[in-house]
């Protein structure tokens, strides 16, 4: 068995270890908030934060992730009362189809916790491994800065 | 007011925390995973088809071209593409059986056990050795003769685009179960009433025994056109063979490989201009490869023929037009829906022009620029609403373009500098809706429905693909009202609840679909005033009027249809006419830099003006010039399908490579508002604008770079290097 926190909740897994934990998150802990966009790593659209880094889930097995945390999209606000960042992306126009958004919000997310700098350079630098194909990714930029600026006030 | 404000996406918040539903995200009981057995080669006859006997295949449902109680066809323009291959296979992606089991690795493992022999055919894989001409366009204006007669010069050039994956970042999906005799279809699309056409054939149904629904969508991009139409009946087969709800939801290599992508192109110009660099005549030839079927290629053709001679004003005009037949996999709409590739040879000609006339392109485009009154090559006098010199004079300014041409030709003369430096420019015009008379034969309708509570609906069938597109129908609808754009919603695309709107393609769902929203509400607010005295002022208000309004039915619905307006005439037998409504207008400055010893290009500053009427909503507005002048630089870079013996095999995003937030360049966009008078509250189309014309921009700059006029697509290392060879 392999026992892990997501999202704050001890969860634990009696499958197959090497099942990929974006399957995992989706299928058994119901986290459909995570996306699968190409399922080798490429797209970024399954990031999730294990122990707080941002890594591609499609690429991660189970037993990988055994006495670690793991964060989703679900973790962040709610649709009712939006973190900081995702009102950044509501109002900077970070999200178009949305499907690369959760992805995006975690690797935002990990880089805007990190207190690294987050200015045009180093948040594009943070997010050059998640894909987004409507935006031209400008405005996804603009909004991790401004829910950075936000975050400091 | 709600128009020009920037209200909140409505889609956001759903999408921002998770909790947006995309195909694959919804629990359907009791589903099944389907997948496809596709062909192997790229011509040739079913021989047979065998299933190991070693697999359990009563666990399984197995369908092929004979279990289709209708038509084995996917409707759409020519009668052609089987939904299941009977006999013969046309191309390498081409279904032949599809299985479904409850368990996705198994159906998976059982697709591999079916064994199928062919007799190859020799398949055509050069479009330029095709003989099967799926369609051909000819337009003439004025004496091509008497204008090469009377030029000074005569310049000659010809230009190739590749095709281009869509990548979106969700595959295509679809799921189909029957539920109360009604066949449901939902998923991921753009046209539900394109689906709903198709099945009608496939399952011999009326449209009461089918019903289309849209799940949130991950992107489309045309890419959602048409082909969910095929993966929609794949689905319900099975699902009716099995008795229970089957999904089909691609993986990347698969909806890479198998779904369409934009045409391949070929455009040939033969330019006659004085020798003070005006045009006197424009001899162009586009040839277009279709892939294996007909699909959409005569109108992908229809809009690269229409905008093949640019932005420009010539009197004596030959456009000649082909699209051919190959053993490729279909090719399809994909954002410019041909016109990217017709304005890459007309915009980078410019640069060969330039270097002819020893004038430069600027002051050539000066020269030429669509005006006020200026008339086009199908003879469309352009009377309102012409926004290209403006665009072209803000990019210039913001970008310094003049400047930086000679800042930038002191530093390449430098043999120290490591890099060379270049800015590029195009301009262009994009017919908004669909070409000629395809708006009338659309009959579209929308609507919005008041119910006796007091809820204000907005009924399309245009999706919300990414583009905005439910914002900016509240918006639309509010101020036709007069009320708050919160008082309205927007229904699901639903064929069961929504009118036929015509497809989400072609710029339209704003200008044409959203300018239906504006008169269906007119006509609510007509029946405010007349039946309860006013617009309601206050919620409490309108539940009060909703209540005299509806009569005790449960709600009322105003609808309208499309009508042409009576200034707009075509002819589809001589292409002359007005082609289109109106145009919007852009021009792009790409400011670039290339490295001496790795030849890479790096994008510095991309400046851009877009005439768009009017902007409902600038922030998504800019995001869509944004993010589609992003796809424009990928294809102009990084963007290119590598096909072997007919299919495509870098049809992964780690060697299909797409633009990074370390690739996209800083933008400064700049809206231009010239109103048309028919568009609501003057907006036209500008979903595919922004696609057209980085690409030309981009081959400009390398020019100004390096020196050599690259006329291919992308600007690859490879190509930059082989070039100063």
């Amino acid at each position: 068995m392999i026992k892990l926190t997501v999202n704050g909740s001890k969860k634990s897994f009696k499958g197959a270890p090497f099942k990929r934990l974006i399957d995992a998150l989706r299928e058994d802990f119901g986290l459909t908030g995570v996306k699968e966009g190409c399922g080798e790593g490429e797209c970024g659209a399954c990031t999730v934060l294990l122990d707080g880094a941002p890594v591609n889930s499609c690429l991660v097995p189970l037993c990988q992730a055994e006495g670690r945390k793991v964060e989703t999209v679900e973790s962040l606000g709610s649709p009712e009362k939006l973190s900081k960042l995702q009102a950044g992306f509501l109002a900077c126009g970070g999200a178009q189809c949305g499907i690369c958004t959760p992805g995006m919000l975690m690797t935002a997310h990990a880089h805007v916790r990190s207190k690294a700098k987050c200015d045009d350079k180093s948040v594009r630098a943070a997010l050059s491994g998640n894909l987004c194909r409507c935006t031209g990714y400008q405005d996804i930029v603009k909004s991790v800065i401004k829910a950075a600026k936000g975050g400091k006030r | 007011m709600s128009v020009g404000k920037n209200e909140p996406r409505r889609d956001g918040p759903a999408k921002l925390t998770g909790r947006a539903l995309y195909l694959d995200d919804v629990n359907i009981p009791g589903c099944w995973h389907g997948v496809t057995v596709r062909s192997a080669v790229p011509h040739g006859r079913i021989k047979s088809i065998a299933y190991d006997p070693a697999f359990p295949w009563d666990e399984c449902v197995v369908v092929t071209a004979k279990d289709i109680p209708g038509k084995n066809l996917v409707t759409l323009i020519e009668a052609d593409q089987p939904l299941l291959a009977d006999g013969l296979v046309r191309h390498r992606e081409e279904a032949i059986v599809l299985i479904a089991h409850a368990d996705r690795a198994t159906a998976y493992e059982a697709a591999k056990r079916v064994k199928i022999e062919y007799e190859p055919l020799p398949p055509v894989l050069d479009m330029e050795k095709s003989e099967k001409v799926f369609k051909s366009y000819l337009i003439e204006r004025g004496d091509l003769a008497a204008g090469f007669a009377a030029a000074d010069v005569v310049v000659e050039g010809e230009y190739r685009t590749p095709s281009q994956e869509q990548a979106y970042i969700e595959n295509n999906a679809i799921a189909a179960y029957e539920e109360d005799g009604v066949l449901i279809v939902t998923g991921s699309l753009q046209c539900p009433y394109y689906v709903l056409k198709a099945m009608k054939a496939i399952f011999n149904r009326g449209e009461d025994k089918i019903r289309v629904i849209q799940t949130v969508t991950g992107g489309g991009f045309g890419g959602k056109e048409e082909y969910p139409s095929m993966l929609a009946g794949h689905a319900a087969l099975l699902a009716l063979k099995a008795g229970r709800p089957v999904k089909i939801v691609y993986d990347r290599h698969e909806d890479m490989a198998a779904t369409t992508k934009r045409h391949p192109a070929v455009v040939r110009h033969r330019t006659g201009l004085s020798k003070d660099g005006r045009l006197l005549a424009q001899d162009i030839e586009v040839l277009m490869d279709g892939g294996a079927y007909a699909t959409l290629s005569a109108v992908v053709l229809s809009r690269g023929t229409l905008h093949a001679a640019g932005a420009y004003e010539c009197p004596n005009v030959r456009v000649r037009s082909k699209v051919v037949m190959t053993h490729t996999p279909p090719n399809g709409a994909f954002r410019g829906f041909g016109a990217p590739q017709t304005l890459f040879a007309a915009e980078l000609h410019w640069e060969k022009i330039a270097d002819v006339l020893q004038i430069d392109s600027l002051t050539l485009r000066r020269r030429n620029i669509f005006k006020i009154g200026s008339t086009t090559s199908t003879g469309q006098n352009l009377m309102e609403s012409v926004g290209a010199q403006e665009c072209l004079e803000k990019t210039v300014t913001a970008s310094k373009y003049v400047a930086k041409r000679k800042e930038y030709d002191r530093w390449n003369k430098n043999p120290k500098n490591r890099t060379w430096k270049g800015i590029g420019l195009s301009v262009c015009h994009h017919g908004a809706g669909f070409t000629g008379s395809g708006e009338v034969y659309l009959a579209s309708r929308a609507g919005v429905a008041l119910t006796k509570e007091g809820e204000l609906i907005v009924l399309a069938a245009s999706t919300e693909i990414g583009q905005g597109t439910n914002t900016m129908f509240a918006q639309v609808a509010a101020d036709a009202l007069g009320a708050p754009a919160s008082w309205f919603s927007v229904e699901t695309p639903d064929t069961h609840k929504v009118p036929d709107s015509g497809p989400t393609v072609a710029s339209r769902t704003c200008m044409v679909v959203g300018g239906l929203v504006g008169r269906a509400t007119h006509e609510l607010k007509r029946a405010f005033e007349q039946e309860h005295g006013r617009v309601p002022r206050t919620r409490d208000e309108l539940r009060k009027a909703a209540a005299v309004l509806c009569q005790g039915a449960p709600a009322r619905r105003f609808e309208v249809q499309y009508e042409k307006p009576p200034e707009v005439t075509w002819d589809d037998a001589t292409y002359r006419g007005d082609a289109y409504g109106v145009y919007s207008y852009a021009a792009i400055a790409v400011d670039l830099e290339i490295d001496k010893l790795t030849f890479e290009v790096r994008l510095v500053k991309v400046t851009t003006a877009q005439d768009i009427g009017k902007a409902i909503n600038p922030v998504l507005a800019e995001g869509q010039i944004i993010g589609g002048s992003t796809q424009g630089l990928g294809w102009a870079l990084l963007e290119e399908p590598v096909f072997k013996d007919g299919v495509m095999i870098n049809n992964q995003l780690t060697n299909y490579v797409i633009p990074t937030s370390l690739d996209a360049p800083p933008f400064e966009v700049m809206l231009v508002e010239k109103p048309y008078s028919r568009g609501p509250f003057g907006a036209k189309g500008l979903g595919e604008l922004p696609m057209d014309i980085p690409g030309p921009a981009v081959a400009a700059a390398v020019k100004h770079a390096t020196g050599r006029l690259i006329p291919t697509l992308p600007q690859t290392p490879e190509r930059i290097s082989q070039a100063l060879q």
